[in-house]
């Protein structure tokens, strides 16, 4: 069996790549896609850990996890879809209407 | 309590008590709404049945009083609660009270049912008809407040209906308010009577509230139960009470030094004249010292007092009536010396005596002044018929309008042509002149037995003005019924229907009768009063003695008998006999009157009230004006107004608002504002440039952000 460290380090990877992309990509579907990839590091974590301690609230937690993620999903791309409809454009670097 | 002994003896009919006051206030506002629509036989039907009614009421209350004596209290509504304040609207329901109750609604019943006829002329002659409505409904209005007064079980539920009628007595005086003196010498009679008894209520009010400073309680039952005590603890108290109620009583039945609006009070139509100011009002003030018995044989000091002052007031008003020449004044004055004896027969302790001279007195001053009335409107129909016949008028001296229907110089000989108004102001006359065996006799003669035993200095006094009443009632009767007619109008007089004369002839057989009450050794009237009037056995040894319960003194009696006889020949022989000769001098030389020419300046004296009025004016009212006109123009208009206000205040203001405006509002608060709005705009217009709109460098602060934290807790912790 793997030492939990492997885990954590490939968890600890995906979520810096992640938060690279959401922080560097202009894209929104790929912030989006990178914000995923973001809450599944984290998921593999729970799992990792839950697996390690032999602790059924890790694994349980995961599902709460996706079940939001999903959520979000939902709105997200709604939300993409009508800032599209609206500005014909789904870059964020455009969406600053909100400039102070 | 009183289903217990319903089972006793003798029907039971307390409980109704409370329609004597509430049948007449029915009575006046069917009036008040449907009156205009129904004309006046209706109107007066109406209301003289609300009156009859209510005495009804009053005799189902008498007879259940012969089965128990005792009384009762029927309690009502309460009316004030203020911590230890308690007063409630309870209705006594006793022998003293259920008199009143009789008097006031009997000789009220009757004086409704006179004024319908009465009022149907005086409107007419007035030039006014609508007002027809109105005087009934103050007529009920007043018979409501009587019976409220009379009711009452406690202070300040009499003293209610104590002001009632003092509002009704106002009201009806200045009924015809636009005529008079000038225009408005009804106006003023009005007004004279409501300020004079003012200040008698202010006595009442002051006996009341040091009546709570003592006793803390208000109800007849509970003062009285506590005055012996409080006698011995604190005898001045009682002696407050006592002396401020009878400046109370001073007021309202006419005593002196309050007594100058009586006459003025003349000036209302006569039914009132009868009603309010001789048979029932006026006396409300004797029934307030018989009901306060109790505190009054405490205080020997009180009671001479106002036996003292009931026997000066008989007296001086008795002299008075002697020299007066409106047949109203004469008996007006007359009602004020006849209140005199009942005061002083219930300051000297002799309650049943006042008592019973109030109910008498109530009988034959009722009829006199409802003869009085139907005299006056014989002399206006006579007047009528007079104006309206050319060859009669040439006659008539001085016009058509100066004639005065009231004046006894304008009358004589009306015997022959108002026979059945004459024959009752006989009755009248003699009952109040204390002929025997008629009613003022017996009821007179109680008082001046009483005052024999007790106050022989009030007993003069008594004695001197039952001698002028004699005098001045035989004075009247000639000069208005005997002798030839004087004027025209008194030669066509014509006397009156039988709605006016049937109530006469009633109060004629009650003036005539009314002795039968309380015969010398049987004491009906005295038995009947005893349940009520109830004074401790060791005090009654002391100050009261029922004099004539030890028999009938004889030697006060035939006195009484003497001097009224020797008053009516005096009368007889000045008015009938020199009057005669005085007619045949010349127009011009000739006195208007044969006292005048025997008496000179005591005449002019007497005619003139000893200028009471005059002295009032000089010393009371005249100050008084000339303090208000100082008080409102020099205080108040120069110093207050003008300089205070005007100045004063108005610079100050100015100043104090200046330095508001400027220094505080100016440079204070708006600069506070103001500075407040800068500050938050200075500062929002560096913070709007965190708000970049860079959706990626937000994203960058909440990741740096988020590390910083899970760093500080990593590290820290």
């Amino acid at each position: 069996m793997l030492p939990v460290a492997y885990y954590v380090g490939l968890s600890a990877i995906l979520f810096t790549i992640g938060a690279l992309g959401v922080l560097i990509r202009r894209n929104s579907i790929v912030i989006f896609m990178s914000v995923e990839l973001m809450l599944n590091a984290a998921n593999l974590a729970f799992v990792a850990f839950a697996r390690a301690y032999e602790a059924i609230s890790g694994q349980i937690f995961v599902f709460f996890v996706m079940t939001v993620a999903a959520a979000e999903v939902a709105v997200g791309l709604a939300l993409i879809v009508a800032i599209f409809n609206t500005k014909q454009s789904i870059d964020v670097d455009q969406m600053n209407s909100m400039k102070g | 309590m009183f289903l217990s002994e319903a089972a006793s003896s003798g029907p039971q009919f307390f409980y109704l008590v409370p329609w004597i006051v509430f049948i007449p206030v029915i009575g006046l506002l069917t009036n008040i709404l449907f009156g205009a629509r129904l004309g006046e036989k209706a109107i007066g039907a109406i209301a003289s049945a609300a009156a009859g009614l209510s005495f009804v009421v009053a005799v189902l209350l008498m007879v259940s009083l012969m089965g128990h004596p005792e009384g009762t209290v029927v309690p009502f509504l309460d009316w004030i609660t203020i911590g230890e304040l308690q007063i409630d609207w309870a209705f006594q329901v006793d022998t003293l009270s259920v008199v009143m109750m009789l008097v006031v609604a009997g000789v009220g019943t009757l004086i409704h049912i006179y004024a319908i006829g009465y009022m149907h002329e005086d409107v007419r002659h007035n030039d006014d008809p609508r007002r027809f409505r109105r005087f009934f409904v103050y007529l009920n209005l007043f018979i409501a407040a009587m019976m409220i007064l009379v009711s009452s079980d406690n202070y300040m539920m009499l003293f209610v209906g104590w002001e009632g009628v003092g509002l009704c007595s106002y009201l009806l005086i200045g009924f015809w308010f636009e005529k008079g003196e000038k225009g408005i010498g009804n106006a003023l009679a009005a007004k004279k009577a409501f300020i004079t008894n003012r200040v008698g209520d202010f006595g009442f009010i002051l006996a009341a509230l040091t009546m709570f400073g003592v006793f803390r309680t208000f109800r007849f039952e509970e003062v009285f139960a506590q005055a012996p005590d409080v006698a011995t603890a604190f005898p001045l108290a009682i002696l407050m009470i006592t002396l401020f109620m009878l400046l109370g009583v001073t007021g309202k039945s006419a005593q002196l030094p309050l007594y100058v609006w009586l006459p003025d009070a003349m000036a209302g139509p006569t039914p009132v004249s009868a009603l309010i100011h001789a048979a029932t009002m006026v006396t409300a003030g004797v029934y307030l010292i018989a009901r306060s018995a109790p505190l009054y044989v405490l205080v020997p000091t009180a009671q001479a007092t106002v036996a003292w002052v009931g026997g000066i007031t008989a007296l001086f008003a008795a002299t008075i009536a002697v020299a007066q020449f409106d047949i109203k004044k004469v008996l007006a004055y007359s009602t004020i010396s006849q209140l005199g004896f009942m005061v002083a027969a219930v300051g000297m302790g002799a309650f049943t005596a006042g008592m019973f001279h109030l109910v008498t007195h109530a009988f034959f001053k009722a009829l006199l002044f409802l003869a009085a009335g139907s005299v006056i409107l014989g002399m206006e129909k006579g007047h009528h018929h007079v104006e309206h016949d050319p060859a009669l008028k040439k006659k008539l001296k001085g016009g058509g309008h100066a004639f005065d229907p009231q004046d006894m110089r304008n009358m004589g000989g009306v015997r022959t042509r108002m026979k059945t108004t004459f024959w009752v102001y006989l009755i009248g006359a003699m009952a109040l002149a204390g002929i025997p065996p008629l009613a003022g006799f017996w009821s007179k003669d109680e008082i001046l037995a009483e005052a024999n035993l007790f106050l022989p200095g009030v007993y003069i006094l008594l004695t001197l003005a039952a001698f002028f009443t004699a005098f001045y009632m035989g004075r009247q009767v000639l000069m208005v019924f005997f002798g030839t007619p004087r004027t025209e109008p008194a030669a066509h007089a014509e006397e009156n229907p039988p709605i006016i004369t049937v109530p006469l002839i009633i109060l004629a057989a009650l003036s005539a009768l009314g002795g039968l009450l309380n015969l010398p050794g049987i004491h009906t009237f005295g038995h009947w009063l005893e349940h009520t009037i109830k004074i401790e056995e060791a005090v009654q040894a002391i100050h009261v003695g029922e004099a004539a319960e030890s028999g009938f003194n004889f030697v006060v009696a035939g006195s009484s008998v003497l001097i009224a006889l020797i008053g009516v020949t005096l009368a007889w022989f000045f008015y009938s006999r020199r009057y005669r000769t005085l007619q045949e001098m010349p127009a011009g030389k000739r006195p208007d009157d044969p006292l005048r020419a025997l008496l000179g300046p005591v005449f002019t004296l007497l005619e003139n009230k000893y200028w009471v009025d005059e002295l009032y004016r000089a010393v009371i009212l005249n100050p008084y004006v000339s303090l208000s006109r100082f008080l409102a123009e020099t205080i108040d208009g120069r110093f207050w107004h003008d300089w205070f206000h005007d100045r004063v205040l108005y610079n100050s203001y100015q100043v104090l608002t200046r330095v508001l405006a400027v220094q505080v509002d100016l440079g204070f608060i708006d600069a506070t504002a103001n500075g407040l709005g800068k500050a938050s705009q200075w500062l929002a217009g560096r913070l709007r440039l965190l708000q970049s709109g860079n959706v990626r460098s937000y994203a960058l602060s909440v990741f740096i952000g988020v590390v910083l934290i899970l760093g500080y807790l990593l590290i820290m912790r």
